[in-house]
């Protein structure tokens, strides 16, 4: 124990001496979760203040191009520009614009869209009417079909712009579309049928309604927003990036002579490591709890929203400590293996990415194809991002994490006692 | 000096993983208490291999090491309790001070705080170095860290005490501190095995010396009985080169 206490406190002071140590451990995961939370804040918002700029080139002048306007800038996300210098946005303008990359999006309405549509709903009443009436004026329906073909709705988009955004634009426009026509045929009844008091009471609201839910293992209602799951995601992100000092403050033991020495004293290998492993779980603990502080207090001041702890705090701290117990297992093991900064830092630093990777902190496991879903399974980011999102984001108690936690620790006892199998083998050369 | 055998080795041979020679070469040799024993020899001739199985650090690949009549193999740690070691490089931390460096160590035997201290202190005083205690190693000079790297091997009190090239690099009077320092620990029973190229402070501090090359023992006498008994010899070096050949000893 007295030479385990000794080996801690040179540890810390090793650590305290190394400003380039301390910023990787406690400035850098913090740089990180704020950027990361910043930036994907917008997406996690269903309105946000983030307004898109978007070009409309009006060739209709009509209702339903009005319509579209109205309704455009009634989105709070999308600010229509029809004008630029006071000067009507002509198709090519706007194509130009885009293609440069100034604007995300153009939308072209054509000509004479409001009319066509207007007399394809008018004639479809009229023939509808005069089916129940018995006589149908079926050449005048084809002739404003034929009228209405190659009326097309043109969305020019910047090719930077991902399939999400397109596929949202090209939704949020179809609705737009529809709900305008819906509202057009309603009118034209109403025309059709007369102005008494009875048919101008047409119920026009959607009759399916939705309303999003996000069940929890407790029955708690909880609101996922960008800082509940960006800091589970980076904060394991920023735990496992110690692989990287741990491993090289074992490589630079070796290096130095420090580590010789100790080979000569009467004190095992796990003496040597558990004076590190202990120091960085620690380290591991105070950045988690910097990156809590940071989401409760400091968040809510930059505009995002306030982290919810829920009620599980022992168990948010359980993940914590094994995460880190796997991390530390992991570095231990890279350090005892690789004998120079050259090797370690270049192959601890991809490993941490890789394991992000297919962990699924940047990219969300279920969206990951089949083969990927099942790498991410042995990844051990993953394990600790699914325990923390049971945590933050389900409400799970501790049964529910139960299995991410003992394969975390398995983890740790498995890198551990490979690292001090290596180590006796090495001895033997 | 009695003649109660501290180190036996008994028929050592090593040949390094992926090697085509033998690092040693069935070396048997016998050192005994109180003895200030020099390893001598060139470059590439095994001294820093036979030490390194000494100290416990690599394991022979054929062949015993018996000390104080204990295997590693079965009395690894009452052997490290009973050994010092002061390795060729600074085998310190740079960014710790001199006395946080030697009270860590000195706690890897299991020694507490208070009963280092005074110990500690002690030593950094007997080696001029009492007034840098609390400077970090990284600001020291080659010759104040050998100086350390000495105390960190000794703080113990150990029976024996094996030193690779304790003096490289050294100015005059740190080297004449350190070989003082030597001299009064074997007085107080310090058994100590040396390696160096400075033949002359080996001859100066060396009860009996062993001359190694290609992985074998090739001579062991005292320094004085060496050069007696060696063709127009004056000192240690005039043995070694007649012993050893002029030819550059360059390997890799």
């Amino acid at each position: 124990m007295h030479r385990f206490l000794a080996s801690i406190k040179k540890e810390f002071l090793l650590l305290l001496r190394d400003p380039g140590g301390l910023i990787i451990l406690f400035i850098m995961p913090i740089v990180l979760v704020v950027a990361i939370t910043l930036i994907q804040d917008a997406t996690f918002k269903s309105i946000s203040s983030n307004s898109i700029e978007i070009l409309l080139v009006d060739k209709d002048n009509g209702k339903l191009s009005q319509e579209i306007q109205k309704s455009f800038s009634e989105i709070e996300f999308l600010e229509p520009i029809s004008k630029i210098d006071s000067v009507p946005l002509t198709e090519e303008k706007a194509s130009l614009l885009v293609a440069s990359g100034d604007y995300q999006l153009a939308v072209v309405i054509p000509e004479g869209l409001s009319d066509g549509l207007q007399k394809q709903i008018d004639k479809n009443i009229t023939k509808i009417l005069e089916e129940f009436e018995g006589s149908v004026d079926s050449l005048k329906v084809e002739d404003v079909q034929e009228k209405l073909s190659g009326k097309v709705v043109k969305l020019y988009f910047d090719p930077i712009t991902q399939e999400t955004f397109r596929s949202s634009v090209i939704f949020a426009v179809d609705k737009l579309v529809a709900s305008i026509e819906t509202k057009s045929i309603y009118e034209a009844f109403e025309k059709e049928l007369g102005e008494s008091e009875s048919l101008k009471s047409f119920n026009r609201d959607n009759f399916v309604k939705y309303e999003q839910i996000n069940p929890s293992l407790s029955g708690e209602s909880i609101l996922p927003n960008s800082v509940q799951h960006n800091i589970p995601a980076w904060t394991l992100f920023a735990i496992f990036f110690m692989i990287l000092p741990l491993s090289l403050n074992l490589v630079h033991e070796k290096g130095q002579g420090t580590f010789v020495r100790l080979q000569t004293t009467p004190i095992n290998y796990s003496t040597i490591i558990g004076g590190k492993a202990f120091l960085f779980l620690l380290v591991s603990l105070l950045q988690f709890t910097l990156i809590l502080l940071l989401g409760i207090y400091v968040f809510p001041k930059l505009g995002l929203p306030v982290l919810d702890l829920g009620d599980n705090l022992g168990l948010l701290y359980l993940v914590a400590l094994s995460s880190g117990l796997a991390a530390i297992g992991l570095g231990i093991l890279l350090g005892t293996v690789f004998n120079s900064h050259e090797q370690a830092a270049p192959f601890g630093a991809v490993l941490v990415v890789l394991l992000a990777a297919i962990g699924g902190v940047w990219v969300p496991v279920f969206a990951m194809p089949d083969t990927m879903q099942l790498i991410a399974k042995i990844s051990p980011m993953n394990w600790g991002l699914e325990a923390f999102y049971d945590c933050f984001l389900r409400k799970g108690s501790l049964i529910d994490i139960l299995p991410e936690i003992g394969l975390l620790i398995g983890f740790f006892i498995s890198t551990i006692v490979i690292a001090i199998l290596y180590y006796e083998k090495k001895k033997a050369v | 000096m009695d003649n109660t055998p501290l180190i036996e080795i008994k028929n050592i041979s090593k040949q390094y993983k992926g090697a085509t020679f033998l690092s040693l070469d069935a070396i048997n040799l016998q050192i005994n208490k109180g003895e200030v024993y020099g390893l001598l020899g060139p470059n590439g001739a095994g001294k820093t291999t036979l030490i390194s199985i000494l100290c416990g650090l690599i394991k022979p690949t054929s062949g015993e090491v018996l000390i104080s009549g204990k295997s590693f193999k079965t009395s690894a740690k009452e052997i490290q309790k009973a050994i010092g070691v002061v390795p060729q490089e600074y085998a310190l931390y740079p960014k710790l001070t001199a006395k946080e460096n030697l009270l860590y160590f000195g706690s890897m035997f299991g020694m507490t705080k208070s009963k280092l201290k005074p110990i500690v202190l002690s030593h950094l005083d007997q080696l001029g170095l009492l007034p840098f205690a609390d400077k970090k190693i990284k600001t020291f000079s080659g010759g104040m860290k050998r100086r350390v790297n000495l105390i960190a091997g000794i703080l113990h009190n150990p029976e024996l005490l094996f030193l690779d090239e304790p003096t490289v690099g050294v100015d005059v009077q740190s080297k004449q501190a350190i070989t003082k320092k030597l001299k009064e620990l074997n007085k107080t029973g310090t058994t100590i095995i040396y390696t160096s190229h400075h033949l002359r402070e080996a001859q100066d501090l060396c009860s009996l010396v062993g001359i190694i090359d290609s992985g074998k023992i090739i001579a062991e006498n005292t320094p004085s009985k060496l050069i007696s008994e060696t063709n127009d010899a004056r000192n240690l070096e005039d043995v070694f080169i007649e012993l050893t050949g002029r030819e550059l000893r360059d390997y890799a």
